[in-house]
């Protein structure tokens, strides 16, 4: 038994011209838990490819699996050593049943042999058992929940007997609930022997689970520090080379007109008794868990899930919000929280997405662009909303995840709104990036615009919302002021409760 | 037993059952042992290729080129046996050959090109229809030996008043292909690779599944297929002719996708493609029975297609709205 079960030294990896990796030496130690830190583009998910043996590194490259020199790593061969990486999309079969998906890396052998459906079974549950779940082995995965897939996909690597388990960012898409369950269940593996390898975005999250962090920044490995050594402020620093103050508040401000007002508005199965304003100027934040009703309220408001009943006001004058196009006519503008799926044409150009919503205003009397005043308009919101790019020729899939939800923002900005709804608008952003964007959420609210953020993150609304409304099962159960509570407080009040349910 | 209602296959069933019933009270001739071997013979070769289908399908695939493969089987296993003699098992294994061969060649640009299978397949459909016109100079070909015309009856029933029913060869082959692709697919390991395959590719590829030799093995299956079922159609037919099988591959896919297939792959059984195979072939003996127009047998097959497949769409838009519900305490 080696005490080191990984060890890599002077990992080169050039693409082209690009040094993804540069003279990186890594290593695990048996039965901890380490995480891989960086921003987008800082090499993490080369360094994992290349661990899994899906990349070849450069020549001169020393890669030791439990002592043992291995020279050309390839898939099998990584899968072979017991190392096993759970990717973001889970690589789940949905078309397959969950007992099928857990036992199917026994048929990598024999394609005639016969499927030996019985000892499928024993050793699916086998492997659910060992991690203490329980879901029904013939489900086929598309019935799932995201954080039930999670658990299959967890359960596949369980059934391999795997000693290495890496994790690429395995809570993007989980609830803070569902986080918090699965953090435990990774350190109950741990406990049983394994050892993980966990990449994540989210402080918090690194800090309550890791023995080490390993950080990257640009190819280059800043270090590996022991996580009692590390706070927020210093992950931060160490994965930007830059600063940030958290506690960056707005000064009381002076709100203008009121903006949007909704009075009981109520559909079945979505929410109850919904009141709320909104005024010109101003940032308020609703924080719910996933299936509090939060996002359904919001497409209410975009005109995408019509209510059954109450009233929105616009500017004091009552309006029927029953498409999106009345809603982006009334003034109103939404940035929805699955930007991929959802709020941008990935193979377009960034210009053709930032003009998406107001490609009418944009033409002649001929009905035909103007390509002069498309092209006034986008470089102004590349400018003003900063988004990094040579040539906003480019599709938008070249950008990082921060600059992609900048796009987006841009694109609901150009329809000048008044009221600017966010859906989790920095989801998957790494922590540079998700400063520019409260940042700029800040600037526009000093700008007069009326801002919804909805999160499932604390310290998101309560640095940067001037009133927060808590939502829970559809309802808004209460209202408060970031500055008459502290964080930890409103924690408590969104996670409280939540127990029995 | 709630599941069953979630499936295709149910809803199937129940409006061929509907069918039959209603074709029984209106017609005397439909509900006999007599007629039903005659229609499902006569639609065995389609449902043969209609097997190969539905594996390419659920590997995520498609291919329109297999009646152009068939055809291309049949006129060189009527050359040939014309030319050379043989019998029967040579008849079958030149057809399968030249299947397999052409159905391999879809593997190799399929996994090799990367575009939609949709549109190498529509290349491939027109090169092979191309070159069989120009080979064939489009003659029909009737001369077959007399071993070939003779009647091959698996089984012979006999009714009380010494009435002779048979399961002739074709029949017998597509009972036989229906039973070893449903065990292929749902028994053997390369089965379920292939539902692997086409629920999730990538994941697939990231468990170290060899795809290519799946994608050969998948369109080299269609081939086969093909090619057996083109053979079937010469005995059963006498004949064969540039465009005899050609034109029919939209109705093939129809009839799998009716039977719950779906285009995005991953999902189809071959229940489903018999029932799929089985309404096509009523709705087109109840139009003759019925003496409608032929017409009709158009009109009703697409409302068919469409009411099936709205059925399953509705079905699958419940199920995301139960899991959409917040619960409003």
């Amino acid at each position: 038994m080696h005490e080191k079960i990984l060890e890599m030294k002077n990992v080169n990896k050039k693409y082209g011209g690009v040094n993804a990796l540069k003279n990186v030496d890594f290593s695990l130690k048996r039965g901890e838990i380490h995480c891989l830190v960086g921003e987008n583009g800082s090499g993490k998910s080369t360094l994992i490819k290349i661990i899994s043996g899906v990349v070849k590194p450069d020549p001169g490259a020393e890669i030791i699996i439990n002592g043992e020199k291995v020279k050309h790593l390839n898939p099998r061969e990584s899968v072979e050593k017991g190392i096993q990486v759970i990717y973001q999309d889970l690589s789940l079969f949905p078309n397959l049943t969950v007992a099928e998906n857990v036992a199917i890396s026994d048929y990598y052998r024999g394609n005639i042999k016969m499927v030996n459906q019985k000892e499928m079974y024993k050793k699916a549950i086998k492997a659910m058992k060992k991690i203490d779940i329980s879901i029904n082995p013939k489900k086929l995965v598309r019935e799932l929940s995201v954080a039930q897939k999670q658990l299959v996909a967890i359960s596949r690597v369980i059934a391999t007997d795997a000693e290495i388990l890496i994790m690429d960012e395995p809570t993007a898409s989980l609830s803070k609930h569902e986080i918090n369950e699965l953090l435990n269940l990774i350190k109950s593996l741990q406990k049983q022997g394994l050892t993980v390898l966990f990449v994540s975005h989210k402080l918090d999250e690194i800090m309550s689970i890791s023995q080490r962090v390993t950080i990257l920044r640009d190819g280059n490995k800043i270090g590996t520090f022991d996580a009692s050594e590390l706070d927020d402020q210093k992950i931060a620093y160490y994965m930007t080379g830059k600063t940030f103050d958290q506690n960056e508040k707005r000064g009381t401000e002076k709100f203008g007109k009121k903006l949007l007002e909704i009075k009981d508005l109520c559909k079945k199965r979505n929410y109850m008794n919904i009141n709320l304003e909104l005024r010109e100027g101003e940032i308020l934040g609703i924080i719910g868990l996933i299936g509090s009703g939060r996002t359904e309220l919001a497409l209410s408001i975009f005109g995408m899930n019509s209510p059954d009943s109450g009233e929105i006001y616009v500017l004091g004058e009552r309006v029927n919000l029953n498409s999106n196009y009345q809603a982006i006519r009334s003034g109103i503008a939404y940035v929805p929280e699955d930007r991929l799926n959802d709020g941008l044409f990935l193979a377009q150009p960034i210009s053709t997405n930032i003009i998406a919503s107001i490609m009418d205003r944009l033409v002649n009397k001929a009905k035909i662009f103007q390509e002069d005043k498309i092209k006034k308009v986008v470089n102004k919101w590349v400018h003003d909303i900063g988004i990094k790019t040579d040539d906003p020729e480019n599709p938008v899939r070249t950008l990082s995840g921060g600059n992609q939800q900048k796009t987006v923002i841009a694109k609901w900005l150009a329809t000048t709104p008044k009221v600017l709804i966010l859906d989790n608008p920095t989801v998957g952003v790494d922590i540079a990036a998700k400063h520019g964007i409260y940042n700029i959420i800040k600037e526009l609210a000093s700008e007069k615009l009326g801002i919804i953020l909805i999160s499932d993150e604390v310290p998101e609304v309560y640095h940067n919302a001037d009133r927060i409304l808590i939502m829970k099962k559809g309802r808004i159960i209460n209202e408060v002021f970031p500055d008459e509570i502290t964080e930890a407080e409103l924690q408590e009040m969104v996670i409280g409760g939540e127990i029995n349910v | 037993m709630s599941s069953l209602f979630k499936r295709n296959e149910f809803y199937l069933g129940l409006i061929i059952l509907c069918l039959v019933i209603f074709l029984s009270i209106t017609t005397n001739s439909f509900l006999t042992i007599e007629n039903l071997l005659e229609l499902f013979t006569s639609y065995s070769f389609l449902g043969i290729m209609a097997a190969g289908m539905l594996v390419v399908l659920i590997s995520g695939g498609l291919d329109l080129s297999f009646t152009a493969t068939a055809t291309i089987s049949q006129y060189i296993m009527a050359t040939t046996i014309i030319k050379y003699g043989g019998n029967l098992f040579i008849a079958f294994l030149i057809g399968a050959g030249i299947g397999i061969a052409l159905g391999l060649l879809n593997g190799l640009l399929v996994h090799y090109i990367k575009v939609h299978p949709m549109i190498i397949t529509i290349a491939t459909l027109n090169l092979f229809k191309g070159l069989l016109m120009f080979f064939s100079k489009g003659k029909w070909i009737y001369n077959f030996p007399l071993w070939f015309s003779e009647p091959y009856d698996i089984m012979v029933f006999k009714n009380s008043e010494g009435y002779i029913y048979p399961i002739s060869l074709p029949l017998f082959i597509f009972i036989v292909v229906l039973i070893v692709t449903g065990f292929l697919l749902k028994y053997t390991i390369l089965g379920r690779k292939i539902y692997a395959m086409g629920g999730n590719k990538e994941a697939a590829r990231r468990m170290g599944f060899n795809l290519f030799a799946l994608t050969l093995f998948v369109y080299g299956y269609m081939g086969f297929l093909a090619g057996i079922g083109s053979v079937a159609h010469a005995l059963m037919v006498q004949t064969v002719a540039p465009n005899a099988i050609i034109g029919k591959e939209l109705d093939v896919i129809a009839a799998v996708v009716l039977g719950g297939a779906s285009l995005l792959g991953g999902s189809g059984t071959v229940i489903g493609t018999f029932l799929g195979i089985a309404m096509v072939a009523i709705i087109s003996n109840a139009v003759i029975l019925l003496g409608i127009p032929s017409y009709w047998y158009m009109i009703f097959l697409g409302a068919i297609i469409i009411t099936s497949v709205s059925i399953t769409a509705y079905n699958y838009k419940l199920n995301m709205r139960k899991e959409a519900e917040i619960d409003v305490a």
